[in-house]
């Protein structure tokens, strides 16, 4: 990156340091910060739709319905995350493949499972062959959102479905006796006065949510874990310029303060958010704040 | 005849079509962790002897190739639903692994792995070794009835060395060796004559890219310069 990088022994310590933390690599480091906090910004609101979506089929007076809710609680909070992480990313990724590939090449006559193997044609294959890496990158990173909205939205699902049994029945039964359809109901009674039911479940949610993204790395993506690592590790003067011992605790303390910093933040953010969502609720909260008002 | 001849050439050529097409670039997988063989570089780009070779091999067969890095555990899944398709990871040849995918012949002849250690007079038989897990090194140790502990990465084995959860590592001598000499780790004398060389990795229903890639091993074989790329990197024996 600098000029003076080219001959690293012959630099003094600051300057050996700052080319040090500018190789190709590192920003490869930097990135994968940036990668979390995208996937995290995306997974969060999806991980809620697919929570919210759960928590309402599971309630649904719709029994088919209501039984698909529950399945999906269920089951998806039962299985261990590994497991689903390393079987259930190659399934679903075959699953889209086995469906361009029956729309995309009806006249195809070799079986799709030769043995081990999974073969479909080469217009069905996700993404094309051909495509470039980004291209490879982006759609490794979709499935793992789409991974992790399904892991932790069954998780959502229960902490919303909890949320909505909580709301005082009092509540409803007033709306009702003011002319208010079930739908009406739920909208304007239910659905606000559950946040703040939920919140404490759904902050324990995001924090476990921050600290699972090392599982990136089994569905391929490279987070800031997998490159603390592989940069941490000693590494001989025959593979690098800049070559040093065992460096792997000064990552994991960065990796360390990271984690804190961001979770503190969340804190302070979850702890706002309490509060205004508690402003006006028949809760002991609720009427502790009117009281301080008055 | 001359219609018979006509359409056998037409099938050659649609076969061959189809396989350039799908082919059009080769996604080549390997771990990114296992120097000399396979590393990430300061630019962050994967190096070592199997990037050269395989670079070697894709000219020779004229295949688009492209570079992609997989954890260990899950390199052989990954292959064989797609995702990649070959592997070029320092991957001995063995039978458990040539029921489930294919082999090129291979690229470098079987060598003895070594043990790496704190203590140059250490006894194996009876010691807690050190192997990455799903390795050749890992099944040897498991099949002697000593004690094992495993590890997904290698570099994790040879930690487990210098903090003492472990007596030794066996591991390959070409990844074992920079490392002797620093913090007092050895090289044993002793050493196990495991594995049947290494070779490229492919589906077992990918038989053209493998007589390709066979090919363009055979052909750096005959003319030395797989010998010669083997010594540069110093990763095993030569042919």
């Amino acid at each position: 990156m600098f000029e003076f990088c080219a001959e690293p022994d012959t630099l003094g310590r600051i300057q050996w340091l700052s080319c040090y933390l500018t190789t190709g690599k590192h920003m490869n480091f930097y990135w994968s910060f940036l990668t979390v906090l995208v996937l995290l910004a995306i997974t969060a609101p999806t991980a809620l739709l697919f929570g919210f979506g759960g928590a309402t089929a599971a309630r649904s007076a719709f029994a088919p319905l209501r039984w698909f809710g529950k399945a999906y609680i269920a089951i998806v909070r039962g299985v261990p995350d590994i497991a689903f992480f390393l079987f259930f990313v190659i399934a679903l990724d075959q699953l889209f493949e086995y469906i361009r590939h029956r729309i995309k090449c009806p006249d195809w006559v070799d079986p799709i499972w030769q043995g081990n193997d999974f073969i479909v044609c080469t217009a069905a294959k996700l993404p094309l062959g051909n495509a470039p890496q980004w291209v490879h990158e982006t759609y490794g990173f979709f499935l793992a959102v789409l991974t992790f909205a399904i892991v932790f939205g069954a998780f959502a699902a229960n902490v919303l479905y909890g949320a909505m049994q909580a709301v005082p029945r009092a509540q409803l039964e007033t709306a009702e006796a003011y002319g208010m359809s079930r739908r009406q109901v739920f909208r304007r009674i239910l659905v606000p006065q559950m946040w703040l039911y939920a919140l404490p479940g759904l902050s324990n949610l995001w924090m476990i949510l921050i600290k699972a993204t090392p599982l990136l790395f089994l569905l391929g993506v490279e987070d800031i874990v997998y490159w603390a690592r592989e940069l941490g590790g000693s590494i001989n003067e025959r593979f690098t310029d800049y070559p040093h011992g065992d460096w792997r605790i000064w990552y994991f303390l960065g990796l360390l303060i990271f984690y804190l910093a961001f979770t503190r933040v969340s804190e302070i953010a979850f702890d706002r958010l309490t509060r205004r969502l508690t402003h006006g609720q028949a809760t002991i909260g609720g009427e502790a704040m009117r009281k301080a008002a008055t | 005849m001359k219609k018979l001849m006509l359409s056998t050439a037409i099938a050659a050529f649609a076969a061959g079509a189809a396989y350039a097409e799908s082919h059009s670039v080769v996604r080549m997988g390997t771990e990114g962790a296992y120097p000399p063989w396979n590393f990430i570089n300061d630019a962050g780009e994967v190096d070592g002897f199997e990037r050269e070779l395989g670079d070697e091999l894709c000219a020779r067969a004229e295949l688009t190739c492209e570079w992609v890095t997989n954890e260990w555990d899950s390199i052989i899944p990954n292959l064989v639903s797609g995702n990649y398709d070959t592997i070029i990871a320092g991957m001995s040849i063995t039978d458990e692994r040539d029921e489930v995918i294919d082999f090129t012949q291979a690229y470098t002849p079987p060598d003895p792995s070594s043990y790496l250690a704190m203590d140059a007079g250490l006894d194996v038989t009876g010691a807690v070794i050190a192997a990455q897990a799903a390795t050749i090194q890992a099944a040897y140790v498991a099949e002697q009835g000593w004690t094992l502990v495993e590890f997904p990465t290698p570099e994790e084995t040879v930690n487990a060395v210098r903090n003492g959860e472990a007596d030794a590592v066996l591991a390959d001598k070409a990844y074992l060796e920079p490392f002797s000499g620093q913090d007092g780790l050895v090289l044993l004398e002793r050493s196990e004559m495991i594995g049947g060389g290494v070779g490229v990795g492919v589906r077992e229903s990918d038989g053209e890219l493998k007589a390709a890639l066979d090919a363009a091993i055979q052909s750096m074989k005959d003319d030395g310069s797989l010998n010669a790329l083997i010594e540069k990197w110093e990763v095993a024996s030569t042919w």
